[in-house]
């Protein structure tokens, strides 16, 4: 098989499966020489990332580094310009010229329904309830029963502790509450992996801990995640493995403890200094 | 003397006041609410005075002048006001077509499909390029020509609609526009298709948005509706019109005319502001 060869040419040389992972297990999500162009502006230069079943993975960097570049490429809202993408055995390659393409469009389709993404703003749909929000997907796209949807819904609403919330309008949640109904929309699509695009970095500083502790909570059950984010303290807690992103490319990757706590590459110690400020002491 | 903390005595305070003879806060928010409620209330009764006099006095003036028949009102103010329903249908029938028009137009206008797109823009170029009054006798005496005969009231119905329609056409599509990116990018990745996009989560949301410039356009139509008096639509300027020439009583007529059209858009933007107002008050946010 020709996926062999490429996953030894490509293989991840950062991949080492994390504790939960049981050995021999195949990643269920790769993305392979990842590269990004917009115009001539070289964003992701050649990234490659194997994720296995039930680990977490953080992404972290600067602004503008590609982390969310990188993210929003393995379920194509951006469409890469070289590389692909392998989503539980599913592989599209990158199509630049041909993104408009039906047969491509509908791939890219089959890798969002494996791969469901949470927005750093919630992209709550405002006109509809919290209900609907969160049976729209699984009856329009899964073709599930009204019913069958509703039930499904319910139990993640009660997951993400706002079962009393089924009937309100977003407009009337906090933003922690939303991004909640946010991740709970995201599991009502019972997708292979959950893919988290700085889902705290628009809530008030008081609102972040709600949301983290259902993310830590999905973690521990053995969720499959890829988190960019910018809370170290969600990464050491809950990532099996942390890549820091500089220029497009993986400068550092480890587990928490050795890429948080004692950083080898300079920039990343750089990035973490001024992340955590002047009273954190790395190492 | 038991609170002296440095400001006068329990003695000479009164329940308005506090410890150091300063109003009270509560007294001070009460007093601010009132001298509001009053100044409002001044400038609504001197408003109305205003119009009053205004309006009155040029009411006044004409009966006083001898120059206006009073007569002519309840002779033919019936045969006049009998075209209100007529402007009011001709309104509605064209305000709903011409939403339907511009549903697809905006479609077209938002299409990446060159001839679907080409089509849009040459409906909207076409139709702001030439007048309304071109437009509705073009459709009601130039397409027989070619055998497309239409009676007077599908005429004038479809020459308001579709020139209306060419205008929402834009804004409906700057309203869809107007939806933030991450809406569409929510359902693209639930994975929902282009189709299902449109329809569930995007259009919902812009036809909010524009919901007061449909309500703005109805209202400027029961205006623009008098010209379809020009292919005999019996409508409220073609019953003024017709009765000020018969019978020589040309500027009563319109004056009835002109304070029926004046009355009507009063109502409806009264209604309008209610329903904007509800749609402010409402839960759902876009």
């Amino acid at each position: 098989m020709d996926q062999v060869t490429v996953s030894v040419d490509h293989h991840d040389p950062f991949a080492t499966p994390g504790a939960l992972t049981p050995t021999g297990a195949r990643p269920i999500v790769r993305a392979v020489d990842l590269q990004k162009f917009y115009g001539a502006n070289h964003v992701l230069k050649g990234v490659t990332l194997e994720v296995f079943p039930r680990e977490t993975i953080c992404l972290i960097g600067k602004s503008g580094s590609g982390k969310s570049t990188l993210l929003r490429c393995i379920n194509f809202l951006e469409e890469p310009t070289v590389g692909f993408i392998e989503v539980d055995g599913l592989r599209v390659g990158a199509d630049p010229l041909h993104a408009r393409n039906r047969a491509h469009q509908e791939q890219i389709r089959q890798i969002r329904l494996r791969a469901q993404m949470v927005f750093q703003e919630f992209n709550l749909f405002p006109h509809m309830k919290v209900i609907d929000n969160l049976i729209e997907g699984p009856i329009r796209v899964k073709g599930q029963s009204r019913d069958q949807a509703i039930a499904t819904a319910e139990r993640y609403l009660a997951k993400v502790g706002l079962a009393e919330k089924r009937d309100e309008y977003p407009g009337r949640l906090s933003g922690g509450q939303k991004q909640r109904v946010a991740i709970a929309r995201a599991l009502t699509m019972e997708p292979k992996v959950l893919l988290f695009d700085e889902p705290t970095s628009a809530l008030d500083p008081t609102l972040v801990g709600e949301v983290i502790n259902v993310m830590e909570e999905l973690a521990h059950e053995g969720a499959t995640m890829i988190v960019v984010t910018h809370e170290m303290a969600f990464a050491r807690e809950a990532a099996d493995r942390v890549y820091f992103i500089e220029g497009g490319q993986f400068a550092e990757v480890g587990p928490p403890e050795q890429v948080i706590e004692s950083p080898q590459d300079p920039r990343t110690r750089e990035f973490l200094a001024r992340t955590f400020g002047k009273a954190h002491v790395p190492g | 003397m038991a609170m002296g903390v440095g400001g006068p005595g329990l003695a000479g305070r009164t329940s308005t006041e506090d410890a150091f003879g300063l109003a009270r806060p509560e007294v001070i928010v009460a007093e601010i609410a009132a001298s509001r409620a009053r100044a409002g209330f001044r400038f609504r009764v001197i408003f109305l005075l205003t119009w009053l006099v205004l309006v009155g006095g040029l009411v006044i003036a004409l009966a006083q002048s001898g120059k206006v028949d009073p007569t002519f009102i309840g002779k033919w103010g019936p045969f006049i006001i009998q075209g209100i329903p007529v402007t009011i249908f001709v309104s509605l029938c064209s305000i709903v077509l011409a939403v339907a028009f511009a549903l697809f137009g905006a479609l077209g206008r938002l299409s990446r499909n060159p001839p679907i797109y080409a089509v849009a823009t040459l409906y909207v170029s076409m139709v702001r390029g030439t007048p309304l009054i071109v437009q509705i006798i073009f459709i009601y005496l130039a397409l027989p020509q070619f055998g497309i005969v239409l009676d007077p009231l599908p005429s004038g119905i479809l020459a308001l609609s579709f020139n209306y329609g060419a205008y929402l056409t834009e804004i409906f599509r700057a309203g869809v526009e107007a939806i933030p990116r991450g809406q569409r990018e929510a359902a693209q990745a639930l994975g929902m298709q282009e189709r299902s996009i449109m329809r569930r989560v995007i259009l919902p949301q812009a036809i909010r948005i524009v919901t007061p410039a449909i309500g703005n356009d109805f209202i400027s139509m029961t205006k623009d509706s008098a010209l379809v008096s020009y292919v005999t639509i019996q409508e409220v300027f073609w019953r003024a019109n017709n009765a000020g020439t018969q019978t020589f009583r040309n500027f009563e007529a319109l004056m009835i005319a002109a304070a029926v059209y004046w009355a009507m858009t009063i109502v409806f933007s009264l209604a309008q502001e209610r329903l904007e107002k509800r749609m402010a008050e409402s839960d759902v946010r876009v």
